[in-house]
C-alpha cells in the first residue's frame, strides 16, 4: 500500500535527500564501495599506496641530507653516498644547472627577461588584469626580440655571449619556447595547405609533414648538427643552436598541422557557408570563423605537443648542447659528486613535471575560459 | 510538415499591398549544374524583380537548394547565366564578394557561429566587410534584434536560444548587412512546430517592407500569404511556375498535383 500523499497536489516541497547520498560518509560509500569490483580496487590502492609512498618520503625528505655546502653531508660512515637524496649537491650547482656556463657577471640579462616574462604571463592568467591583448601581444613581437639581443649580446654595450654558452634550464627553455612559438603558425599554415584544393600546395604540404613525422627527433638534431654543415659552402657557419632550433620547430610544426587538421576536420560546412554568405573573403572567415573554433577544440592537441616538445628538448644533448638534464648529468659526473645523480635526476623530473602541470593547468583553464555552451 | 492549414490561418495577414518594381535583379538563364557526372539542375530559367517573393517548393532532392545556392555561389554552376543584381557571377573572386555583400542567406540550421555572442555575430560582417566601425555597427544590430523581438538576448551565446530565437538571430545577421536579396533555405524546417510561426512572422513583416526574396519552404500557408509566385522543382527541373491560388487550387501538372496532395494530406 502506498502512503498517503501529505501534500497537495502541485504543493510538494523539495525535500533534502536522503542521508546516504550526502556527507562524507554518503560520498565514501558512492565512490569507493559501491560495487565488489570498485571495493577492490580501493583496497588495491590502499595497497600500492602503502608500499610506495613511505620509502619515497623517506627517501627524499626524512633520510635525506639538506644542509651543507660541500658534499661531506651526502656522505656515510664508509665514505659512499648515502642511500638517500642529497640536496646540497643540487644547491652547490644551481646556478649551472640553471643557466649553463652563461657568464656570472651577465646572468642579469637573462633574469631581467625571466620578470618581464613572468609579469606579462600572470597579466595574461590572471582574469582581473585589463589590457590582456597588449601583453600577449608584447610576448609576441618585442619580447622575442629584446630576448634575443640581450641574450646574445655584441650590441648596446652588452657583452658577446656565444651561444655554446649557453645552458641548463634557460637553453631548455629558450628551445621551448621558441619551438612553441614558432610551431603554432607554422603548423597552422601547414594545416591549411594540406587541405587546399591547389594540388601543388597540397602535395608540398603532405610531404613536409609526413617527412617530419617519419623520422625521430633525434636523426634530425643529427642531420643538423652532423650532415647539414657537409652542404654548406666553405665558411658559411650556422650556429649549432640555431639549427637545433630550427629543426626542432620544424619537427613540431609537422605534429601541430596534423592536430590542427583534426580540429578543422570538425568544423562543420555550415560555418563555412554561414561565413561564406556573409561576403567574408578566405582570410577573414579562417580568422574570424574557423580557425577560433577548430583551435578550441583542439587545445588538449595542443598543449600534448607542447609538453612533447618540452620534454623532447632533453635531445639536444646528444649533439652536445648542455640543456638541463644534460647540465645535471655534467654536475654529477664531477669527481666531487659522483654518485648523486639520481638526486639529479629527481630535480630534474620535479621541474619538468611543473612545467608540463602548468601548462596542462593553463590548457584546462582556457577550455573552460572558452566554453561558449556548444 | 505539420498542419500547414492551420498555420496559415493563424500567420499575420499582411498589412501594407507589397509591390514588385519593373527591374530585374535576379536572372537565371539556362542554368545547368553537375556533381560530378549528376545533372541536378537542368536548364533553370527564372527571372526575379525588385520586391518579388518567390516560393520554391518541391520534393527532397528535387535540387532547391542547389539552385539557390548557386545564386550566392556556395555552389558552382557550369553552363548558363546567373546575373544578380546586375553582376554576371563568374569565377571573378571579386565579384562573388560584391553578389554576397548584396544577398543575405538564411539557412535550415541556422549556421550561427557558436563561438561569438549574438551580437558578435551581428556585427561581424558589417566590420569586416562593410568597414562600418563597432559602434554604428552594434546599433544597427539591436536594431535588428529588436525587429525580430530578442534584443535582451544580445550578449548570450547561439547554444543558450532555443531553435526558434537562433532562426530570427541569424535573419537578423543577414539584415544588418543591408542586403537587396534574401534567400532562404528551409528556415522553419528544423524548428519545432510551436516556434515555426514566430520566424515566419518575421519574414513576413520582411516582405511587406519590400525585400526581393526567394524562399525554399514547405509551409503553404506562407506561401499562400506573401509569395507573388510559387515554383515548383521536380528533379532539377522547374516543372511549374504560377501565382500562389492558381498554383494551389488549380495545378497544372501532374507531378504538382502529386506533390500537393503529398503535403496536403498530412
Ligand atoms: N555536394 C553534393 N555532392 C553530390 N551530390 C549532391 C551534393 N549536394 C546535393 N547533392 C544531390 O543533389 C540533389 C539535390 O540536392 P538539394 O539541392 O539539396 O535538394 P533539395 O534541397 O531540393 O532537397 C540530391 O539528389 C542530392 O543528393
Ligand atoms: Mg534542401
Amino acid at each position: 500500500m502506498a502512503e498517503q500523499r501529505q501534500y497537495e497536489v502541485g504543493m510538494h516541497p523539495d525535500l533534502p535527500p536522503p542521508a546516504s547520498l550526502v556527507g562524507v560518509v554518503g560520498w565514501m560509500r558512492a565512490n569507493l564501495v559501491s560495487s565488489p569490483a570498485n571495493t577492490f580496487f580501493t583496497l588495491l590502492a590502499i595497497y600500492l599506496i602503502y608500499l610506495l609512498i613511505p620509502p619515497m618520503l623517506d627517501w627524499l625528505i626524512f633520510s635525506a641530507a639538506w644542509v651543507g655546502d660541500d658534499n661531506t653531508v651526502c656522505k656515510n660512515e664508509t665514505g659512499g653516498p648515502i642511500a638517500a637524496a642529497c640536496w646540497p649537491f643540487i644547491k652547490a650547482w644551481m646556478t649551472p644547472f640553471m643557466f649553463g656556463r652563461y657568464p656570472e657577471s651577465e646572468l642579469w640579462r637573462i633574469k631581467i627577461t625571466y620578470v618581464m616574462f613572468g609579469v606579462a604571463l600572470l597579466a595574461l592568467v590572471i582574469p582581473q588584469v585589463p589590457f590582456k591583448k597588449w601583453f600577449a601581444l608584447f610576448l609576441l613581437i618585442p619580447f622575442p626580440v629584446i630576448c634575443f639581443y640581450l641574450y646574445v649580446g655584441g650590441s648596446f654595450g652588452l657583452m658577446y655571449v656565444e651561444t655554446n654558452l649557453w645552458g641548463g634550464l634557460f637553453l631548455t627553455l629558450v628551445i621551448a619556447i621558441t619551438g612553441i612559438v614558432a610551431s603554432l603558425p607554422i603548423g597552422i599554415l601547414l594545416a591549411l595547405g594540406r587541405r587546399s584544393n591547389m594540388p601543388v600546395v597540397k602535395a608540398v604540404c603532405v610531404a613536409f609533414i609526413e617527412l617530419w613525422r617519419g623520422v625521430p627527433l633525434i636523426s634530425v638534431l643529427f642531420m643538423s648538427s652532423v650532415m647539414f654543415p657537409l652542404f654548406m659552402p666553405e665558411g658559411v657557419n650556422f650556429d649549432k643552436l640555431l639549427r637545433a632550433l630550427v629543426g626542432v620547430t620544424l619537427f613540431s610544426s609537422a605534429y601541430m598541422a596534423e592536430v590542427v587538421r583534426g580540429g578543422l576536420q570538425a568544423i562543420p560546412k555550415g560555418q563555412y557557408e554561414g561565413a561564406q554568405a556573409l561576403g567574408l573573403n578566405f582570410v577573414k572567415m579562417m580568422y574570424f570563423i574557423v580557425m577560433p573554433q577548430a583551435l578550441k577544440m583542439v587545445i588538449p592537441g595542443i598543449v600534448n605537443t607542447f609538453i612533447g616538445l618540452f620534454k623532447d628538448t632533453t635531445l639536444v644533448g646528444v649533439i652536445g648542447l648542455l640543456d638541463f638534464l644534460a647540465m645535471i648529468q655534467a654536475g654529477s659526473s664531477n669527481p666531487d659528486w659522483l654518485g648523486y645523480l639520481t638526486t639529479g635526476f629527481a630535480f630534474a623530473a620535479l621541474v619538468y613535471w611543473c612545467f608540463c602541470f602548468g601548462m596542462s593547468q593553463y590548457s584546462q583553464h582556457l577550455e573552460r575560459k572558452l566554453h561558449t555552451g556548444h | 510538415m505539420s498542419d500547414s492549414n492551420a498555420s496559415a490561418t493563424d500567420l499575420q495577414a499582411p498589412t501594407k499591398e507589397m509591390k514588385v518594381g519593373e527591374e530585374v535583379v535576379i536572372e537565371l538563364n539556362g542554368m545547368h549544374k553537375w556533381y560530378g557526372s549528376f545533372h541536378v539542375l537542368k536548364d533553370i530559367n527564372l527571372k526575379v524583380h525588385h520586391g518579388e517573393r518567390i516560393v520554391v517548393c518541391g520534393p527532397s532532392g528535387s535540387g532547391k537548394s542547389t539552385m539557390i545556392r548557386c545564386i550566392n555561389r556556395l555552389e558552382e554552376h557550369q553552363q548558363g547565366q546567373i546575373i544578380v543584381n546586375g553582376i554576371e557571377l563568374s569565377n571573378d573572386l571579386k565579384k562573388i564578394d560584391e553578389i554576397r555583400r548584396e544577398v543575405g542567406m538564411c539557412f535550415q540550421h541556422f549556421n550561427l557561429f557558436p563561438h561569438l555572442s549574438i551580437m558578435e555575430n551581428l556585427v561581424l560582417a558589417p566590420m569586416w566587410v562593410r568597414n562600418i566601425p563597432r559602434g554604428e555597427a552594434e546599433e544597427t544590430a539591436m536594431k535588428y534584434l529588436t525587429r525580430v523581438k530578442i534584443p535582451e538576448q544580445a550578449l548570450k551565446f547561439p547554444g543558450q536560444l532555443s531553435g526558434g530565437q537562433q532562426q530570427r538571430v541569424a535573419i537578423a545577421r543577414s539584415l544588418c548587412m543591408s542586403p537587396k536579396i534574401m534567400l532562404f533555405d528551409e528556415p522553419t524546417s528544423a524548428l519545432d512546430p510551436e516556434m515555426i510561426k514566430e520566424v515566419l512572422d518575421v519574414m513576413i513583416e520582411l516582405a511587406e517592407e519590400g525585400m526581393t526574396m526567394i524562399c525554399v519552404t514547405h509551409e503553404m500557408g506562407f506561401a499562400k500569404t506573401v509569395a507573388n509566385r510559387v515554383i515548383f522543382m521536380d528533379g532539377g527541373e522547374i516543372i511549374e511556375e504560377n501565382e500562389p491560388n492558381q498554383f494551389f487550387d488549380n495545378p497544372q501538372h501532374e507531378r504538382t498535383q502529386l506533390f500537393l496532395s503529398q503535403i496536403l494530406a498530412h
